[in-house]
């Protein structure tokens, strides 16, 4: 049930990144270059998916716990602090250089470009060193 | 340089693709309790995050993304081609792009999804700043790569 389930949210994600050119680097570049080329359809993304969330949630919050799980996991971190901030501002250049975020790069991989089949190797490792980074004292 | 490809503009298809992000996003709260970030998704994979999950997040997560990765096969078996897109072909700035991606969104805890969908939903000020600072930062990157540089 939970694998069943689980791959139908991812399948349903990864069809809405497709249908919404989300999971296309040449539409998120576009998105971004707003002194160029601008596209602004990503702008209609993030808000449709986020009004749909905000709304989900509350009507899930509702319940004593998740269907399938024992209670709701959120966030309790609630500081603004270096390593938020410095792991954006490098994710941010990331994503201005290749056009992909990591839920692009699933749904990319099996298209099997060239730069998907380097760009997601690399993600992977950059996971790596990104939690070794974390216990840097720089970033504790 | 790469060559720019145009695109067109398509508020409807975005708008409709971005509930489907979201209503997985529910999904993922309603039936798991936790918040739908890919980032966090797949440095799970890689139990990174050894104490930190309920037994059975592994089993989810590995099918989350597997319905990720089919996603494309099943608009090719409905469309007959697969999803149009236009990859960057700079291979050298792909795998830079890639461990970029991998360290900032691990260093931060989130990425579009995690803090953009998921947080902005849970108004969580921690991921407003995060989503200000990458999309500011995303924008100077593609800016200074496609006009300047």
């Amino acid at each position: 049930m939970r694998n069943v389930s689980g791959f139908v949210a991812g399948l349903v994600f990864g069809l809405g990144l497709i249908i919404s050119g989300m999971a296309d680097p040449a539409k998120v570049l576009n998105f971004l270059d707003i002194f160029g080329a601008w596209d602004p359809s990503l702008a209609f993304v993030m808000a449709g998916a986020s009004l749909t969330t905000f709304i989900g949630y509350r009507l899930v919050w509702r319940s004593e716990s998740p269907a399938l799980g024992t209670e709701f996991d959120l966030p309790t971190n609630r500081s603004i602090d270096a390593p938020l901030l410095t792991g954006a501002a490098i994710f941010g250049i990331g994503w201005g250089l290749g056009g992909f975020c990591p839920g692009p790069a699933w749904t990319s991989l099996a298209i099997a470009s060239p730069g998907i089949l380097v760009f997601l190797p690399a993600m992977l490792v950059g996971i790596l060193l990104g939690g070794k980074a974390k216990s840097l004292p720089l970033f504790r | 340089m790469e060559p720019v490809a145009s695109t067109d503009f398509t508020p409807w298809l975005s708008l409709f693709g971005g509930v489907l992000i979201g209503l997985s996003a529910i999904m993922i709260m309603g039936l798991f309790g936790k918040i739908a970030g890919i980032s966090g998704i797949t440095k799970g994979l890689t139990g990174m995050l050894p104490g930190q999950d309920g037994p059975g997040d592994r089993g989810w997560r590995l099918s989350f993304l597997a319905g990720l990765v089919v996603a494309p096969l099943v608009v090719l078996f409905v469309s007959g081609s697969f999803p149009q897109q236009s990859v960057p072909t700079n291979l050298v700035g792909m795998l830079v792009a890639g461990l970029l991606v991998g360290i900032g969104t691990t260093l931060g805890s989130g990425c579009t999804s995690g803090h953009g969908v998921c947080g902005l939903a849970r108004l969580s000020p921690r991921s407003l700043a995060a989503v200000a600072t990458f999309m500011v930062v995303a924008v100077l990157t593609t800016t200074l790569l496609r006009h300047v540089l």
